[in-house]
């Protein structure tokens, strides 16, 4: 049993399948008497819908259309703000926006009818930056457009700028990024007001599209079906946005009596489907003559887009990083999220810390050079450590040492010689070399009293034939969450991992334990599950069992651990993973291109569960977070990406990633059954700085914003030569 | 779409211009457009089997790649690795492997992108092109046949036959350089591809480009300039000037024209610098 | 346009498609059954559809379906020799080499083909033999070490394969 342990290399439970072509994806499956369904959006980012009209020669009568007034429950996409319909009503407000739904059982004949549906809308004004919206050029949202903002205030601003410290001031900024899972997003729905409503597809929150078809449908709980198919990727990106098409897929479903599938080309994915929020940070610090920080100030703001989704969230995310791994004790940060006429932006692996992290470390460095300390000196004199308190008050018990960490990147990437000889070779050599480091946190799990709110519960299950069941909401998303489960129920009930069962979410079928997000499933649900498999243990031990027997597991909130989402004080995490990055970065001075030859990763995760998933998560993770740096831009018009093709919106190649060094540091969890902390979106904080403190120590040029393609390189050398 | 049994039989249908029939070769760029609904046409001449437009000839005087070889074949040809290297890099930094084996180079001319990444290098070798149609084949120099954006010296109802390289025996420098938006499977924003033969002056040298105007361009001035001079920094600089003069790139959704024009001269620096001594 | 017919070989076995003749060969592979054929981009450059066609990697979104009279292709399905999996396929299992999966098939045609070009591949080889595969999971360093024991034969133990104990 020993080699299903925890802690060793298990092989994918559902890679078989997939190494063979056998795991079927949503587009894989087909139905009886199934047809196809497709989107008419809008063309324009901001008006009011005047005439929908059907032309050309298309047989109109042999389609199912649907819009807004076909719609049997609520026009709303219940999440947090409730101001998102599935179809637009009158008025729309972004490009892209769903306005109406066709279906028929020929795919060709469907497209050619999309183009002939003739929308006309009265243009009204548009914004389309932060600084419009902030600046409320036009009142696109609510009363002032702003989505959500938070304060938090630690200790005395007044005195820290005019005490002799050395004042750093910055402003940072980060672009869109498309999440560019290569299956792109579809669900397949059934639908009727007898059996209710049943969709399959791809997708990460089963519950999420539970909840929002209810308001939809006007329909009970248990009329509403949601079971997810093998999924191609997620990153965020199928967090909440599926639950627009699973009900699109519903209501056309519903009107025509048939199963229907819609699956988005690569195309409409790109154009219509979330993004990273862009953002941009100022930041003013104080630093004494011991280069210790004593006041920062901090305002980070998010572009929302056209409606709220999870903003709210992705913000408070953001704005609980800003600080970085830092101590200081006059600590001021304010954020916003604001609106403008884009589609709405949404989770991305990170989830609003990769920008705030962005700029805070891109902030380091700068001040580190003002006050001629080496990056990792001026870090180390700051760290957080056990026993410290971060601006929420929350004191770390992590029992993390940062500068340790520190010192075996240091080491593991020779940064220092590096620098030295990199110095030296650049003066003589077109191509510069540079090393750049980032350290970091992540916020392990649902922020504040999330966990708390949302009490997730697991079930196990034990039959007669020996089979134990693992049901959860949690998806497989490619990163490997029924290989560990079944690990840790291997583990704790000492079976061979070949009777383990981890099944596939199906809301009829398993129990609420949260959705997949959060870098929270090895940690929460995977806690939960053991607990349950010790539950489980304990029950087989009586006499006469019942089979099938099932036990369940509901999460609590541990004593010492207590958040107040009013104050935003307290403990905005159960606990962190820390992390420092190294980027070893060429730039080409004849064509502008910076390269990262090597990068070298240091975590502190807990307990590794499993060694080749784990590296293979910060692997993936890396590798997405170089993408957001140096490749992949989103071009806006009017609020529409305009490159929405593979070809223009360049993601990195095999040939574009350096080696990728994983390592890691395991100081367990202390409430967490297995150990394990979250993972899942550490790497995508740490590249982006450190990739571009390494630009800077190659061409002593310094840039503040992402992404940074050679067009940008090339601008931001001739502005520091002027 | 239908598959002629023959060239002949393919060239009778293309003769009928009323009937609207376009040629598919390894369908790399036209299926794209199809897809998109990008094409006007409906009606396709599978070309891809016709033997007639496979294979590549050694001559003497000239190297005859015909119209359906595709990048993979010009990589494994022993004759063109030695003799014409730029051509085999270009074919090498073509898409991926899965396009180079599909796509091919009469598709790359006529499909007569200005980023296309063979063009240069066909233009640096001076290559010329065979076209043939029912009326008979006739031959152009390949620096003629781009006449503007995506129009051609091609007559409808006219195939590309093939491309000519003529041998030399002269000692050459061989540069080329893409630079796209990532190290593979990119499309160029800038492609440079220069042959020079150089004693103590600069006997003889042609520079072509890709993505900095609406055709590939050979650069004419430049060479002209270049030619009979002895390299120094200044002549490198003047130099510099005039293919910036020369070329007219724009700002697209891939790059700025401000960022092709500077780069088009630090690879013209680049290229010159790495032909030997400077003074 | 009229369907034909199209007769040809995969994996293996020889077949009568009825399909367009301008349709994707993706779609024509998919509507036979063969869904381990994917579509990521059906523009060529994400290479999740990729096959043999007569003996070559292909993206198979990019023929058109006539092309394929005659032709000699091989999908996913056709890479395992029945319960016996292929060695790539058993290396991506074993090292890490799938994630989500959804580009896995794609990967494995690519490096399948790869090591029959190159059976003692650098890792430049390697990533030069996948640039035109995109995976967005895996940040490519398990496929590498995949196509890599592969290669070198290194035996199937996965105690190997944790660098990070
Ligand atoms: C993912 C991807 C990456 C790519 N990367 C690159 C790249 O890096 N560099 C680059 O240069 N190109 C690139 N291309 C473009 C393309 O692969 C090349 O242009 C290819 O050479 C086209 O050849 P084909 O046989 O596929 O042409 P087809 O698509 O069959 O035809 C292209 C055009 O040429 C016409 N045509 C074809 N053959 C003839 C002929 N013999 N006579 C007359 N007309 C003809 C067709 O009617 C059509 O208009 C890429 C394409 C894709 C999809
Ligand atoms: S689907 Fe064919 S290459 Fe992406
Ligand atoms: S494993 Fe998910 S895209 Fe490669």
């Amino acid at each position: 049993m020993a080699e299903n342990a925890i802690g060793q290399s298990v092989v994918r439970r559902e890679g078989r399948e997939k190494v063979t072509g056998q795991a079927k994806y949503v587009d894989d499956l087909s139905f009886p008497g199934m047809i196809f369904g497709a989107t008419v959006r809008s063309s324009v980012p901001r008006g009011r819908i005047r005439t929908i009209s059907f032309e050309g020669t298309i047989p109109w009568n042999e389609f199912v259309i649907v819009t807004a007034k076909d719609v049997p429950g609520k026009n709303i996409v219940a999440l947090i703000e409730h101001d998102q319909p599935y179809l637009a009503d009158g008025m729309v407000n972004h490009p892209e926006e769903a306005i109406v739904l066709l279906a028929h059982p020929d795919k060709y004949l469907l497209e050619e009818a999309r183009r002939h549906v003739r929308i006309e809308i009265d243009p009204l004004p548009a914004i389309f930056t932060i600084e419009d919206s902030l600046a409320q050029k036009e009142i696109v949202w609510g009363k002032d457009n702003v989505q959500k903002s938070f304060l938090i205030e630690t200790g005395n601003m007044k005195d820290a700028w005019t005490n002799g410290h050395v004042v750093v001031e910055g402003a940072y900024e980060t672009g869109a990024q498309e999440q560019l899972y290569i299956e792109p997003q579809g669900m397949i729905a059934v639908a009727n007001p007898a059996d209710g409503v049943t969709v399959r597809g791809s997708l990460q929150c089963p519950f999420y599209i539970h909840k929002a078809l209810i308001e939809l449908f006007a329909l009970p709980p248990e009329k509403i079906r949601v079971i997810q198919t093998e999924t191609g990727g997620g990153f965020g990106g199928k967090e909440e946005y599926p639950t627009i098409i699973a009900g699109h897929a519903a209501l056309l479903a519903w009107k025509s009596g048939r199963p229907v599938k819609i699956i988005y080309d690569r195309a409409e994915d790109m154009v219509a489907t979330t993004k990273r929020h862009p953002s941009r940070t100022k930041i003013k610090t104080a630093v004494d003559k011991q280069g210790k920080l004593t006041a920062m100030n901090i305002d980070f703001v998010i572009d929302g887009g056209a409606y709220v989704t999870l903003s709210p969230v992705v913000l408070s995310r953001g704005t609980l990083h800003s600080f970085g791994p830092y101590a200081c004790p006059n600590v001021k940060i304010t954020s916003k999220a604001v609106a403008t006429n884009t589609p709405p932006h949404g989770a991305f692996r990170g989830f609003g810390a990769p920008q705030s992290l962005f700029a805070i470390e891109r902030h380091m460095d700068r001040v580190a050079r003002k006050v001629g300390l080496s990056p990792d000196e001026f870090r180390r004199r700051n760290f957080l450590s056990d026993g410290k308190t971060m601006p929420t008050g929350q004191i770390v018990r992590d029992g993390v040492d940062l500068s340790a960490l520190l010192d075996r990147a240091l080491e593991l990437s020779h940064f220092h010689d590096k620098r030295r000889r990199f110095a030296r070779e650049n003066t003589t050599s077109a191509i510069k070399k540079g090393m750049g480091l980032a350290t970091f946190m992540h916020g392990a799990g649902f922020t504040g009293s999330g966990e708390a709110y949302l009490a997730s519960i697991v079930a196990i299950e034990a039959t007669k034939e020996g089979i134990v069941r693992v049901l959860t909401s949690s998806t497989e998303i490619g990163q490997g969450k029924n290989t560990v489960f079944a690990q840790i129920v291997a583990e704790t009930l000492r079976i061979p991992i070949d009777r383990i069962e981890v099944t596939m979410p199906d809301t009829a079928i398993v129990p609420n334990s949260g959705p997949t997000v959060a870098s929270r499933t090895a940690m929460v649900v995977g806690g939960l599950v053991a607990e349950a498999a010790k539950n489980l243990k304990e029950l087989l031990k009586k006499k006469d069992i019942h089979f099938p027997v099932k036990v369940t597991a509901q999460y609590q909130q541990p004593k010492d651990i207590s958040f107040d989402d009013k104050t935003y004080r307290g403990d905005a995490y159960g606990t962190y993973a820390w992390a420092v990055y190294v980027a070893e970065v060429s730039v080409d001075t004849v064509t502008y291109e910076a390269h990262v030859d090597d990068f070298v990763a240091v975590q502190e995760i807990g307990k590794v569960l499993n060694p080749t998933l784990a590296s293979g998560q910060i692997e993936g993770g890396v590798a997405q977070a170089i993408g957001m740096v140096l490749y992949e831009k989103v071009e806006w018009k009017e609020g529409r990406m305009v490159n929405g093709q593979m070809t223009n919106y360049i993601m990195p190649t095999s040939v574009d990633v350096p080696p990728i060094r994983v390592f890691f540091e395991g100081v367990p969890y202390r409430h967490s059954p297995t150990g394990a902390k979250g993972i899942g979106e550490l790497p995508m904080d740490g590249p982006a700085p450190a990739i571009l403190n390494a630009i800077e120590d190659a061409i002593g040029v310094s840039i503040n914003k992402i992404p940074c393609l050679p067009e940008d390189i090339l601008e931001a050398m001739e502005r520091s030569r002027a | 779409m239908i598959t002629p049994k023959n060239l002949d039989e393919a060239l009778t249908l293309l003769a009928d211009r009323a009937a609207g029939w376009k040629p598919c070769a390894g369908g790399t760029d036209l299926m794209v457009l199809f897809e998109a609904g990008k094409l006007n046409h409906t009606k396709f001449v599978n070309i891809a089997a016709l033997t007639e437009l496979h294979g590549i000839e050694e001559r003497s005087d000239a190297i005859e790649i015909k119209a359906l070889t595709t990048y993979t074949d010009i990589l494994k040809h022993a004759t063109i690795q030695r003799e014409f290297p730029s051509l085999v890099t270009a074919a090498a930094l073509t898409g991926a492997v899965a396009i180079q084996n599909r796509g091919t180079i009469g598709g790359n001319i006529v499909n007569a992108s200005p980023a296309a990444d063979s063009p240069p290098a066909l233009l640096a070798y001076d290559a010329q092109v065979e076209l043939i149609s029912v009326k008979g084949v006739r031959r152009l120099a390949y620096a003629d046949f781009h006449k503007g954006y995506k129009q051609m010296d091609l007559q409808p109802g006219e195939l590309l036959k093939s491309v000519l390289l003529p041998r030399t025996h002269a000692e050459l420098h061989h540069y080329y350089r893409k630079v796209g938006t990532r190290r593979a499977q990119a499309i160029s924003k800038v492609c440079f591809c220069g042959v020079v033969e150089r004693e103590d002056r600069i006997k003889n040298i042609r520079i072509a480009l890709g993505s900095v105007a609406p055709i590939p361009l050979r650069a004419r001035r430049t060479e002209t300039f270049l030619i009979g001079k002895q390299l120094s920094s200044k002549i490198i600089d003047e130099a510099k000037k005039i293919i910036d003069q020369e070329i007219s790139p724009i700002d697209d959704i891939r790059s700025t024209a401000k960022y092709r024009r500077r780069v088009t001269q630090n690879l013209l620096e680049e290229f010159l610098c790495g032909t030997g001594s400077t003074n | 346009m009229p369907k034909q017919i199209i007769t040809c070989t995969i994996n293996g076995q020889s077949q009568r498609l009825d399909a367009h003749p301008m349709s994707r060969l993706l779609d024509v592979l998919r509507e036979h059954g063969l869904t381990g054929t994917k579509e990521g981009c059906g523009e060529g450059e994400c290479g999740a559809c990729s096959i043999f066609f007569n003996g070559r990697v292909v993206n198979s979104c990019l023929v058109p379906a006539l092309q394929a009279e005659g032709a000699t292709m091989t999908t996913i399905e056709g890479i395992a020799n029945g319960e016996q999996l292929h060695a790539v396929q058993e290396a991506f299992l074993k090292y890490g080499g799938a994630q989500c999966g959804i580009c896995t098939p794609g990967m494995i045609m690519a490096a399948v083909a790869l090591l029959k070009e190159k059976p003692n591949p650098t890792e430049a080889d390697i990533r030069e033999g996948l640039a035109g595969n995109l995976c967005r999971c895996t940040g490519y360093m398990k496929i590498f070490e995949s196509v890599m024991r592969v290669f070198k034969g290194k035996g199937t133990d996965l105690e190997e394969t944790c660098p990070h104990k």
